[in-house]
């Protein structure tokens, strides 16, 4: 019983795994995606003033983190996956931000 | 029957060599790659940030960047993860028809925003910007033409997956194979949204 419960359970993971979302939410989230990228480009015709570029970088981050998580099924995989790739992202993150600090990148912006 | 259904759950192929965590290596292979190509693009990134304003000669990213035709180009690279993730939907249904229909799809796509690319680099060098013009075009080439032969090769790969599926040719799970090869695709894409804003839309 236990074991035909596991193995059930065990389908239905598989499913979700595998199939992560419906191909209409794919289609929604690309919408979302589609949007975001429409607010990113009106920055270039609309003043944001103080708020260009946190708006720019927050949409960037936001659209890359979905990417990611949703048409690359990050969400619903097995965590090492994620521990591999952000390992890589947060290493290079950390890497090149100390190598622009040493050529004083964040002063000059500054 | 327990650890062949955890086994299952945690995602190894069917056909595909049992590993010690219980997960597919291809998979595992595939996203250290990915993992240890963010150093690679992070490395080109963060050289064109510290270059871009570093113009002896030649024109100014300000004045040479058309936003209208790269908001496109960036849109149809979006665009094609769109159709990336539902050829992977549709392998997973084993449904090979649509499969390869969204794959061509995506295939053409990508070969659009090359083809985009290539317009826009013409355009650069009739405007004087050549690679060896100044830091900024050394250094905005390097990345964005890493960018363009990335995608350039998730295009030939994608051509021969459709060829392999209308012949019966994947070795393995049909489906973990356009998986695999859909996540190169999608780390493209996150990596051109990336460029688009760092580059393109934030002024030097």
């Amino acid at each position: 019983m236990s074991t035909a419960t596991t193995h059930e359970e065990a389908t239905e993971n598989h499913e979700v795994e595998d199939h992560g979302l419906s191909d209409k939410q794919y289609i929604v989230i690309a919408l979302i995606l589609a949007a975001l990228t429409a607010i990113e480009v009106s920055t270039y015709y609309v003043d944001f003033g103080p708020f260009f570029m946190p708006t720019l970088l927050i949409l960037m981050v936001i659209k890359f983190v979905t990417v990611v998580s949703y048409f690359m099924h990050l969400k619903f995989d097995n965590k090492i996956f994620s521990y591999l790739f952000y390992a890589g992202l947060l290493l290079a993150i950390a890497v090149y931000c100390g190598f622009l600090a040493t050529f004083k990148f964040f002063l000059k912006q500054g | 029957m327990v650890e062949s259904a955890i086994a299952h759950d945690h995602g190894v192929s069917h056909g595909a060599h049992a590993s010690s965590t219980g997960l597919s290596n291809n998979k595992m292979g595939m996203w250290m790659f990915l993992g240890s190509e963010c150093l690679l693009f992070g490395g080109l990134i963060s050289t064109y940030m510290l270059y871009r304003g570093r113009v002896s000669s030649g024109p100014q990213p300000n004045n040479i960047f058309d936003i209208p035709f790269t908001s496109v180009s960036s849109f149809i690279l979006l665009m094609s993860s769109l159709t990336m993730v539902l050829a992977v939907s549709s392998a997973q249904r084993k449904d090979d028809r649509n499969t390869n229909l969204w794959l061509t799809i995506t295939a053409l796509l990508g070969a659009t925003f090359v083809g985009g690319q290539v317009y826009e680099f013409t355009a650069f060098y009739r405007e004087g910007l050549g690679f060896t013009t100044s830091l900024f075009g050394s250094s905005f080439y390097a990345l964005t033409g890493f960018h363009g032969v990335h995608v350039s090769v998730g295009i030939i790969m994608l051509i021969a997956l459709v060829g392999m599926n209308r012949n019966n040719r994947i070795p393995g799970d049909k489906a973990e194979v356009v998986e695999l090869i859909g996540l190169y695709w999608h780390f493209v894409d996150i990596i051109w949204i990336i460029i688009f804003t760092l580059v393109y839309l934030i002024p030097s």
